[in-house]
């Protein structure tokens, strides 16, 4: 029930934030991305922004062995640069600059942003969907060593 | 504008704070492709409440704040198949990555994650030259 509730906090947190900072504007990431046109930074306070706050939580996170509500902490993260990884970025860049949107804010504006949302939601969902078996592709094409 | 600046801030400092607590809280890293992505392809279904109920906060949040000061207007093309090439990019993209603009970007970066830096500048850097590309270019978007 308290893993619950940190859930719902957390997201209710994420999902106020995205919608103060203008992030579910479509025109405020693409006019970020848009170096050639009349360029927003808003989107590199945010990402400033939020980075703080994190950024002391990781550090209070390395001295522990649990979270709150017991859980393992997340292990060290890994170095691993592979194909999927800058294949994958690159894909999800191309679509985040066509349609201004990434996943949370897509989230965090389906109350509001009528059917074209949806549409993008539907599209996004069925991507996660077929992205397994492109990754065993890509595993069967490239192996890991 | 600058105050659009202070928002982007003051926005920026409530989802770090939202990782702060999810990661604190749970132990969890507090990726928005991943959380949603794990619910679709079944492998976080051991954690689906979790997930269901982040999700949830996520989208409510936001409807109260819709109820009381009107909704502000998302910008989004009306172009479907710009729509539905840009979802499945970002869906597709996201999964193969491992994590987008949160989880990379946010939770990733703030850890000094190499993954996270190489994600982020992959990622901004396709999004700006297909801004480009479309905007300026083809006059699509």
């Amino acid at each position: 029930m308290l893993r619950l509730a940190v859930s719902f906090i957390a997201g209710g947190l994420f999902g106020t934030g995205l919608f103060l900072s203008g992030m579910t504007d479509t025109s405020k990431v693409q006019g970020w991305l848009d170096v050639f046109g009349a360029w927003d930074p808003t989107l590199a306070f945010v990402m400033g922004g939020a980075m703080l706050p994190m950024g002391l939580a990781w550090l209070v996170a390395r001295r522990r062995q649990n979270a709150f509500t017991g859980a393992p902490m997340p292990s060290a993260p890994s170095r691993e640069i592979d194909g999927k990884l800058v294949f994958g970025s690159v894909a999800f860049g191309m679509g985040w600059g066509l349609a201004g949107l990434c996943p949370g804010p897509a989230i965090a504006a389906l109350s509001y942003g009528g059917s074209g949302l949806y549409v993008f939601v539907a599209a996004m969902l069925a991507g996660m969907l077929i992205a397994p078996q492109l990754r065993a592709r890509l595993d069967r094409a490239v192996p890991a060593e | 504008m600058p105050a659009d600046w202070l928002w982007g801030l003051i926005g920026g400092l409530f989802i770090g704070t939202g990782g702060a607590v999810l990661l604190l809280g749970n132990g969890r890293i507090m990726g928005a492709s991943g959380i949603i992505g794990g619910l679709v392809d079944r492998t976080g279904w051991s954690t689906a409440s979790d997930r269901i109920v982040f999700l949830l906060g996520v989208a409510a949040l936001p409807a109260v704040f819709v109820l009381l000061t009107g909704a502000p207007d998302t910008h989004l093309t009306t172009n479907a198949f710009v729509l539905v090439a840009a979802g499945i990019l970002v869906g597709v993209g996201t999964r193969l990555a491992n994590g987008c603009t949160s989880g990379h970007g946010v939770c990733g970066m703030s850890r000094l994650s190499l993954r996270g830096f190489v994600a982020t500048v992959f990622y901004i850097l396709a999004g700006g030259l297909t801004v480009v590309l479309f905007r300026h270019l083809m006059w699509v978007i």
